[in-house]
């Protein structure tokens, strides 16, 4: 039997070029398996091969997507694989848009199955989950034994061309697809049975799970700017030199807020960043660069706006829990309204 | 952040490089920036055209927020 051809996608961290100073890392292709690719390599038992890996950094990927797309798929074309493999990107935000954005279309313009694995947190997921099958895997790669062994067995069955089951067997996360199937009882005898089990507060799976529409209506525009108080809020982990409070270069579980007052200017001496996800080195010279303090007190002194609030508020968005990011933001958001705050600028690196 | 916040009715702007992430989490006011580690610079201009640069995003931030939307925004 012929082995199947399989091309796996990783970022510049597993190809062991380097963190995040080789961010910017253009796309590259290596022949046979890099990195995870090993783990992939004996978990197929040589059933597939990984005939090439395209390795790309994940700025260089999110700061140009069209050109990356465009080089990768190229590489891609070339080898003319049976299925193309992203990642597993786990809770590692740039990483999974890439694999997610990457994996769609080698799927929609090479007409090659591929997939990819992360966490559910991953704004990747959210991003392309109706596009493409992503394996659920933990949120960091600790988990990637498992995750290899899940995507492996989850490759056999594409690459066999078998039926892919629900979510729930399949371990992949919700797409939102609905599937015909022939049901031993009809609809009126199940629904009844769950209302039976729901009156007897028993446990029962709906078959029609509303879906969850998290998102919040704009708030209405600032009428006039000129009286407007404007705070600053960031994910970039602006903090004073040294950090004070021990903000966590990842998966934060606090949040910090620090005066500006006695700033007129710039900040860049008192201030570096402690976010652990990008290259520090910008930030660290020059903070004005995620908080733009000094233009935002220029337009205070030209009244282009009314005040620049004393405080900011900072916390590192570096694989931080969406639960403590929300349970930060309505803590920042109740103080910001008691201060009698018009606006926020929000920024992110 | 940028949800729970503009749910107090505050209106939020949300600076960032990534706009399909922003786009994903639910920001409504959106304007793209620089690059993920300046979003707000660029190291290779002098400092001069480089706060030139940041006045031009900022003040981008600001209409955003001056001007009334519907749906989510991007300002570009």
């Amino acid at each position: 039997m012929s082995k199947y051809k399989v091309v796996h996608y990783i970022n510049q961290f597993y190809a062991g070029i380097g963190g995040e100073d080789m961010a910017n890392y253009k796309p590259e292709k290596r022949e046979g398996y890099v990195g995870p690719g090993q783990a992939f390599k004996s978990a197929f038992k040589g059933n597939a091969e990984i005939c090439a890996t395209i390795v790309c950094g994940d700025s260089y990927y999110n700061e140009n997507m069209e050109e990356a797309r465009k080089q990768i798929l190229e590489m891609i074309k070339e080898e003319d694989p049976d299925l193309f493999i992203a990642g597993p990107a786990f809770n590692a935000g740039r990483y999974g848009m890439a694999c997610g954005d990457i994996a769609k279309a080698v799927e929609k313009e090479l007409g090659i199955k591929s997939f990819t694995g992360m966490y559910l947190e991953n704004p990747g997921a959210d991003s392309y989950k109706k596009d493409i099958y992503i394996i659920e895997t933990k949120n960091s790669a600790a988990g990637m034994r498992k995750a290899v062994k899940k995507m492996t067995s989850f490759a056999m069955k594409l690459l066999d061309g078998k039926d892919i089951l629900s979510p729930a067997e399949e371990g992949y996360i919700k797409r939102g697809i609905r599937k015909n199937i022939f049901a031993e009882k009809r609809g009126s005898e199940r629904s009844v049975d769950m209302l039976i089990k729901k009156l007897n507060k028993e446990k029962f799976t709906t078959e029609y799970p509303m879906p969850k529409f998290d998102r919040v209506p704009p708030s209405p525009a600032i009428k006039d700017m000129s009286k407007a108080k404007i705070a600053i809020v960031t994910s970039g982990g602006i903090v004073p030199k040294h950090n004070p409070d021990n903000i966590e270069s990842s998966s934060a579980s606090k949040y910090g807020k620090y005066s500006i007052r006695r700033f007129k200017e710039v900040i860049c001496d008192d201030y570096e960043t402690a976010h652990g996800g990008y290259d520090p080195s910008y930030a660290n010279e020059d903070a004005d660069r995620v908080i733009p303090m000094d233009v935002l007190r220029d337009m205070e002194k030209s009244k282009r706006i009314g005040k620049l609030y004393d405080f900011f508020y900072t916390t590192t968005g570096n694989g931080t829990a969406v639960a403590n990011s929300i349970a930060f933001a309505s803590e920042i958001a109740q103080e910001l309204k008691s201060e009698g705050v018009d606006a926020v600028i929000l920024t992110s690196t | 952040m940028v949800k729970e916040i503009e749910k107090s009715g505050i209106p939020v702007v949300h600076l960032c490089t990534i706009v399909p992430i922003s786009k994903t989490v639910g920001a409504n006011r959106i304007v793209p920036t620089i690059a993920i580690p300046y979003p707000l610079g660029n190291p290779t201009l002098t400092k001069k055209e480089e706060k030139e640069l940041r006045r031009g995003i900022v003040e981008k931030a600001i209409i955003a927020l001056e001007t009334e939307i519907t749906e989510q925004t991007v300002f570009q």
